[in-house]
């Protein structure tokens, strides 16, 4: 497993993270390399939103780095619009006055700055970021009446507004329907084809030979990190779930 | 009884009896309905007290204690609506009840004497005027009286539902299976904090009946997690409060409700800084002793990780550590000095080595987090 | 007829009128923000708190010009907002706790400040009072130049950083991810707030305040989805309740302005709940009703529930 230091879209190093003397992520070492589509997987409080967090800088580790493409250092204001977040769609209020096309806008807040508001074009850019997601019509809709795939495809469309190189979802196949989930995995491969690298927290051990090429077992440390051919095998998702491994058996 | 005795001894009953209730309404987290019934019941007694034209009548409580569990129906009725959230309700009920109580007494100030100050504010330095007289004997001030009744009307509702107020609190999912209506038992309740609030405004004044309800249970939960002994510190801080106040306000000759509500907050800011284990003091000097001991087991964590690794000189080497885990200089070297000084770990030139006894410990904490 | 004509000339009226209509325009933009961020009753909070902070000013400076009354306002209804959030993050003690506690012994503090200052000779306190119930009557015409001052950098700001804020306001971690200072936000928009409380102690009162500052927003979300047409339509229910219960309250004697405006405003929610299109309870009824006749005539059974 040793890549081009020149080639990886993030860096980790020594990532510890803990909620009081409770380790939730312990010593990460961690490359992912551009252009992959790839899948966190682990059981229950084994720190996999975590990790997406303090990907992302939104909490603060006990120590460690996390480096995007070339930069030296944590760096994620200067990165701010190469990086896109797909937050889980329970984790906000969902009668806040608001369309859905005011959602997708916010993708553009970022790399509008301060003041500034977004236009013509932008809302011309949203339109097509909802098209992507095949939620066009639903543009002037108020966003309260949008089912739990709606919400998770107009997260999508908001992080797709961004036009980041990589990133990050949380669990976007949570609670959707069948359709939206064959969507949403389309415009992931499509993401991929056009050299953007997607970081997915994922619970469906079943799919991810199907749905990804790269995947990461986490349990508080990293248990095994690569090419899903050499990396998901029973023996390695034993060692994350621990003994668990006859309910997996199905899954490889 | 001399009129500072008798003083001392309503605010005691008063106190103690407003923070029983109380102590349900912090663990039911309904500390603001508190606020919003204190100011309403207004409106029930200015309604009691155009029908009697009597400020002691038992009407005015009646009155009162009916618009109390009013506005907590209302508030219910509109949250239920699902168009507003259920602090919007809260703040939308009892300023428009409010409202409807000052216009009320403003624009019939002429023809009544109720005085809005009187009822908001109370004043306890005049409680002792009121005489309690039977068969001519003057047997002492009329607040003492209408203080212990509402202790005793408490204590009776908290001690024979004892059971079902526990269940209600903490599962009130499991209180409707159990059969007990979990509605009756909150309302209730609701209905002994109007009460509650009314046989006290007259000492303390509605607004300030809010510190001696919440006040004393927000410290005592900040004390114990037994609900007993909670609602018997409840009972112990309020009284305190209430005796301390008094002495306070006679010290600067302020007023002895405001003075009481000054102690509740003096004394829970105590609490709050020094209390075992809960206090501020004690987690934060926790906090920082679990950052530390933390931090080292993060590092010895690492140096076994990468123990004979390859590149163990660049991610256990003594300057480049720092960098590595994103530490300052001053908080490595200090985590590296303390780790020294316990023979965990050794410097070979620059590199960090882990000793025997540091391998074995980080040996045991990878097993202890990884093996169950 | 004629009365209103004469009232609407009359200069008294004119200040108070505009005295209360710029603090509804205020509270009804800015307690939209307060009431979509889940901490409408902080408004009830804030205002008790402000009360100690008034005497302070008053007992330090002497002076009773209401820019330095407000100023200590400012100050106390910040030091409890401070104590507020630190009770909630250092200990188990829950928000609603905190804010009860805290507001109700500052408000006590306050009483024991006001007995205080009436004990000191020569010193005509008269006044500070009218800081817990309002009264508008007592607004000057330097007043209203005050809040109208405030007003305009209050809205300036919200103007500035509208974008941010609604992007906050709906998803903080999202607002973070993007490079926004979340925390600078929540610390602007709080002082805001804060601002808007301290402006309307002098015209509605300690404890009517926190009604301008819910129910205006209240109503107007039931008219709209959109988040500028709930702003724009709650700065209009504030100020049109404000200037009509200054109206109201010159019109008939013996009628308070607070209460007077707050009766409104209460009323323009209960209109709004019940009749909003697409929201409002009636319609809602009115549509439960035709489905189960639709149902009925399709021969089904009534008793099954419907949404």
């Amino acid at each position: 497993m040793k890549f081009n230091h020149l080639d990886y879209a993030v860096q980790i190093e020594d990532l510890t993270v803990a909620y009081d003397a409770k380790p939730v992520l312990w010593d990460i070492d961690l490359t992912i390399p551009q252009g992959k589509l790839m899948a966190i997987i682990g059981p229950n409080g084994a720190g996999k939103t975590t990790l997406l967090k303090a990907m992302l800088g939104l909490l603060i580790p006990v120590s460690g780095t996390v480096r995007f493409f070339q930069e030296t250092e944590n760096s994620l204001h200067k990165l701010k619009n190469k990086v896109a977040y797909v937050p889980q769609s329970g984790s906000v209020d969902w009668d806040f006055p608001a369309t859905v096309l005011d959602i997708v806008l916010m993708g553009c807040y970022g790399r509008l700055g301060y003041i500034k508001r977004p236009g013509k074009k932008d809302r011309d850019a949203a339109v097509q970021c909802l098209r992507k997601v095949g939620m066009e019509e639903y543009a002037s809709r108020q966003i309260s009446q949008l089912s739990g795939g709606q919400q998770q495809r107009v997260f999508l469309a908001r992080a797709l507004m961004q036009t980041a190189d990589i990133y990050f979802m949380d669990e976007p196949f949570k609670g959707v329907d069948v359709q939206t989930e064959k969507a949403i995995i389309l415009l992931l491969k499509e993401l991929k084809e056009a050299g953007k690298t997607v970081v997915v927290v994922h619970h469906d051990l079943q799919t991810v030979p199907e749905y990804f090429d790269w995947v990461t077992l986490i349990n508080i440390k990293i248990i095994a990190s690569g090419p899903v051919e050499e990396v998901f095998h029973e023996q390695n998702l034993k060692k994350a779930y621990h003994n668990s491994g006859n309910l997996l058996k199905s899954a490889v | 009884m001399s009129p500072q005795f008798e003083i001392q001894l309503i605010a005691v009953i008063v106190a103690v009896a407003c923070s029983l209730p109380g102590v349900f309404l912090v663990l039911r987290k309904m500390s603001m309905m508190s606020d919003s019934i204190t100011h309403t019941i207004l409106l029930g007694i200015v309604l009691g007290f155009f029908l009697t034209h009597d400020l002691s009548s038992p009407f005015l409580i009646a009155g009162a204690a009916l618009i109390g569990l009013a506005t907590v129906w209302l508030t219910e009725i509109l949250n239920r609506t699902k168009l507003l959230s259920e602090d919007a309700s809260i703040g939308i009920v009892f300023p428009l009840l409010f409202s409807i109580a000052i216009i009320l007494i403003t624009k019939y100030a002429g023809s009544v004497h109720l005085d809005t100050d009187s009822v908001l504010l109370g004043e306890l330095a005049f409680a002792p005027f009121n005489r309690m007289v039977v068969f001519g004997y003057d047997i002492g001030a009329k607040a003492i009286y209408s203080a212990m009744a509402l202790l005793v009307v408490n204590l009776a509702f908290i001690i024979t539902f004892f059971k079902e107020l526990k269940v209600v609190t903490f599962d009130p999912v499991l209180s409707a299976v159990l059969g007990f209506t979990p509605a009756l038992i909150h309302y209730g309740l609701m209905a002994l904090v109007s009460l509650t609030t009314v046989g006290a405004f007259e000492a303390v004044g509605s607004v300030l009946v809010v510190a001696f309800m919440i006040g004393p249970p927000t410290t005592a939960y900040l004390l114990t997690d037994n609900l007993k002994r909670m609602l018997f510190l409840s009972a112990l801080i309020g009284a305190v409060n209430g005796i301390s106040g008094f002495y306070l306000a006679v010290l600067f000759d302020v007023s002895i409700a405001g003075s009481m509500a000054v102690m509740t907050g003096l004394i829970f800011l105590i609490v709050f800084v020094t209390a075992p284990n809960r206090g501020l003091l004690s987690s934060l000097r926790r906090r920082s002793r679990q950052k530390l001991e933390f931090s080292k087991k993060t590092l010895l964590f690492h140096l076994y990780n990468h123990e004979g690794s390859e590149n163990e000189a660049q991610e256990a080497g003594i300057h480049t550590l720092g960098v590595h885990f994103h530490w300052d200089t001053a908080f490595t070297d200090k985590i590296v000095r303390y780790l020294l000084k316990e023979k965990y770990i050794m410097l070979d030139k620059d590199i960090i080595k882990l000793t025997e006894q540091g391998r074995s410990i980080s040996n045991a904490e990878y097993n202890a987090l990884f093996s169950d | 007829m004629e009365t209103i004509f004469y009232l609407l000339k009359d200069y008294t009226f004119q200040t108070v009128a505009l005295g209360s209509a710029i603090l509804g325009l205020l509270s009804g933009v800015l307690g939209s923000f307060a009431v979509l961020r889940k901490q409408s009753l902080l408004g009830d909070g804030v205002s008790h708190a402000a009360l100690p902070g008034v005497v302070m000013a008053f007992v330090m400076t002497g002076s009773k010009n209401t820019e330095v009354l407000l100023l200590g306002a400012l100050i106390s209804g910040l030091m409890a907002t401070l104590f507020i959030i630190s009770i909630v993050k250092h200990s188990r003690i829950k928000f609603d706790s905190a804010l009860a506690l805290v507001m109700s012994v500052f408000f006590g503090l306050g009483l024991v400040l006001l007995t205080y200052v009436q004990k000191i000779p020569n010193s005509n306190q008269a006044g500070l009072k009218r800081f817990i119930f309002g009264q508008a009557s007592t607004l000057l015409q330097r007043d209203v130049y005050f809040m109208a001052i405030c007003g305009v950098i209050l809205l300036a700001l919200t103007l500035l950083f509208w974008k941010e804020f609604k992007l906050y306001i709906f998803d903080s971690e999202y607002a973070k991810s993007l490079g926004f200072p979340a925390h600078k936000l929540n610390l602007l928009l709080s002082f805001m707030i804060v601002m808007v409380i301290i402006i309307g102690l002098q015209t509605v009162g300690v404890i009517l305040m926190s009604a301008m500052l819910i129910a205006p927003s209240v109503a107007a979300r039931q008219w709209t989805n959109k988040l500028w047409i709930m702003v724009v339509l709650s700065a209009l229910f504030g100020a049109i309740s404000g200037i009509f219960g200054t109206m109201a309250s010159s019109l008939t004697a013996k009628l308070p302005t607070g209460p007077a405006i707050v009766v409104i405003i209460s009323c323009i929610v209960i209109i709004s709940v019940l009749f909003a299109p697409g929201r409002g309870i009636v319609q809602k009824i009115a549509h439960r009703n035709n489905l189960k006749q639709l149902l009925k005539s399709e021969g089904g059974d009534r008793n099954v529930p419907t949404i």
